[in-house]
């Protein structure tokens, strides 16, 4: 193995880890679960899955990984996000519980559940910045949107609104930290996973 | 702010990547059985990841007797107001149209469930003609295909509801393992018969053999009271576990769904499922599966 792979986490408190595991291996990264904080500090890079939001932060506030997660962001650890991982990196969120702490990171107000209920959860092609090749297969599944975002926000990917002339943000990037509203571990299709490991290359260098 | 155009097909709801991947998210958690809002918030503070609506909890179920249905949809639709995470409810065997009343509810999952009276004894509702997905019981794998083939999204090992005493989950759980894993050693020659053997179709017992898993998250239910049950349902390879009776039913309600969170998530920590076990006032009775008559057995309901 190449003193350049880099040794990606995904926060293994609950939700669709394992896909997160196999598409991280696919892009040719080291991949573990991380539970703990000892964990956290022997990885390069973190993934925050989808799941359920509320139950992620409060077992990563019990169990000590909220403090240790968030130093690692301030440090600059790269840190890739989807659904309830967007929410995990969002600075601000609606709609969440009242006492849901996020681990922040990303100057943006994200919506929880904005696109509906599981009757509305949908999948579509969506153009994501930055990648090659044909449009990415979003799957949303009860999926946050973000509402709006700071100045050193980059939009990577929109979906048309269903209920106007505007489009929802469903991906962005800020520096190291990437956050998508949709679901590419459950496609097979392993680009997106290929560009966090890119980036997380690139922070490493 | 991006200008590219966007070039979005039409969006497609209710695909099964869409019914199954709602059902990858839940991995890792427990499912707590609710009956009003009051219990469905207790849930939610706890760390449940969804909560399923019902009337009665199924040791309620076994004591009052008599037929058990759907439950009504005010209290469905008070405990989806109640909280902000996905809200299941059940319909029961083969009847479509509870389901389809669930579906216009807006429920999140809908469970065909045996601990509700059957109202089919030979079909089950066809899952595909819904929007909503589906989770349905097993007690073996070929039960489990049948579901997967009538478009279920999710299978839960069925135990035996309401009893607080893990032995059925842990006999339906093993045996669906067991017999996953005897697949993996078979060539294709022998997947024909297999699939005859577990009267399940050749394509999906050709894709378990390939994965050396189902197609669709496998959860456990029916019977677990404590921490340790969660832990061991997990250990045994169950991806989540649902609890009925076992918390609403217990001394100390709130602890214990927290508890239980704790435990599920640290499943192979002893220290972490020690800590949690501690102090939580008396669990659920429980009743001796052995001594239930037949009749009794929900497991046995659903074919």
């Amino acid at each position: 193995m190449s003193s350049s792979t880099p040794t990606i986490g995904v926060l293994a408190l609950q939700g669709d880890v394992r896909e997160h595991l196999i598409a991280l291996a696919a892009a040719d990264a080291v991949a573990r679960p991380v539970r703990r904080a000892e964990e956290l500090a022997e990885v390069d890079a973190l993934v925050i899955p989808g799941g359920e939001s509320t139950t992620m932060s409060k077992l990563a506030l019990l169990f000590g990984v909220m403090d240790p997660l968030r130093a690692r962001v301030a440090d600059g650890m790269p840190v890739y996000g989807t659904c309830a991982g967007m929410i995990m990196l969002a600075d601000k969120i609606l709609d969440g519980r009242d006492d849901q702490e996020t681990v922040g990171g990303i100057d943006m107000t994200v919506r929880r559940n904005a696109f509906g209920r599981q009757n509305e959860s949908f999948e579509s092609a969506i153009d994501f910045r930055g990648l090659e090749g044909a449009p990415v297969n979003g799957v949303f599944i009860r999926a946050p949107w973000v509402e709006s975002v700071g100045a050193g926000v980059e939009v990577l990917a929109e979906v048309p609104a269903a209920d106007g002339p505007d489009s929802r943000i469903v991906a962005v990037r800020q520096g190291h930290l990437l956050a998508t509203s949709f679901h590419p571990e459950l496609t097979g299709d392993h680009r997106v996973h290929e560009y966090f490991v890119r980036m997380v290359e690139d922070a490493l260098r | 702010m991006s200008t590219t155009p966007i070039t979005a097909d039409q969006p497609q709801i209710g695909t099964a990547r869409v019914k199954r991947g709602m059902a990858e998210q839940l991995k890792g958690g427990v499912i707590m059985d609710v009956v009003n809002a009051e219990q469905a918030k207790i849930a939610e503070d706890a760390g449940a990841v969804a909560v399923m609506a019902l009337e009665r909890v199924p040791a309620d179920i076994r004591k009052d007797g008599g037929v058990a249905r759907m439950s009504d949809p005010n209290m469905i639709e008070e405990i989806i107001s109640a909280v902000s995470i996905p809200v299941m409810a059940k319909s029961r065997i083969g009847h479509f149209v509870e389901a389809q009343v669930l579906q216009s509810l807006g429920v999140d999952y809908i469970d065909e469930s045996e601990v509700l009276t059957p109202a089919d004894e030979v079909n089950h509702s066809d899952k595909w003609a819904f929007t909503t997905p589906f989770v349905c019981g097993a007690t073996n794998l070929g039960e489990a295909l049948r579901r997967i083939a009538e478009g279920a999204a999710m299978i839960r090992s069925k135990g035996e509801a309401g009893t607080g005493n893990v032995v059925e989950a842990v006999r339906h759980l093993r045996q669906i393992k067991n017999e996953i894993a005897k697949l993996r050693g078979f060539d294709n020659n022998e997947l024909y018969a297999a699939a005859k053997e577990l009267r399940a179709p050749y394509e999906l017992v050709k894709e378990v053999a390939e994965l050396g898993k189902l197609p669709v998250v496998l959860f456990s239910a029916g019977g677990v009271a404590t921490p340790a049950d969660a832990a061991l349902m997990r250990q045994l390879g169950a991806e989540g576990v649902f609890v009925g009776s076992g918390i609403f039913k217990s001394g100390d309600p709130a602890k214990r769904a927290a508890a239980i969170v704790k435990a599920t998530t640290f499943f192979d920590d002893p220290k972490i499922i020690a800590d949690a076990s501690r102090n939580l006032g008396e669990a659920m009775v429980g009743i001796n599966c052995d001594t239930l008559p037949e009749s009794e057995r929900y497991a046995n309901r659903g074919w």
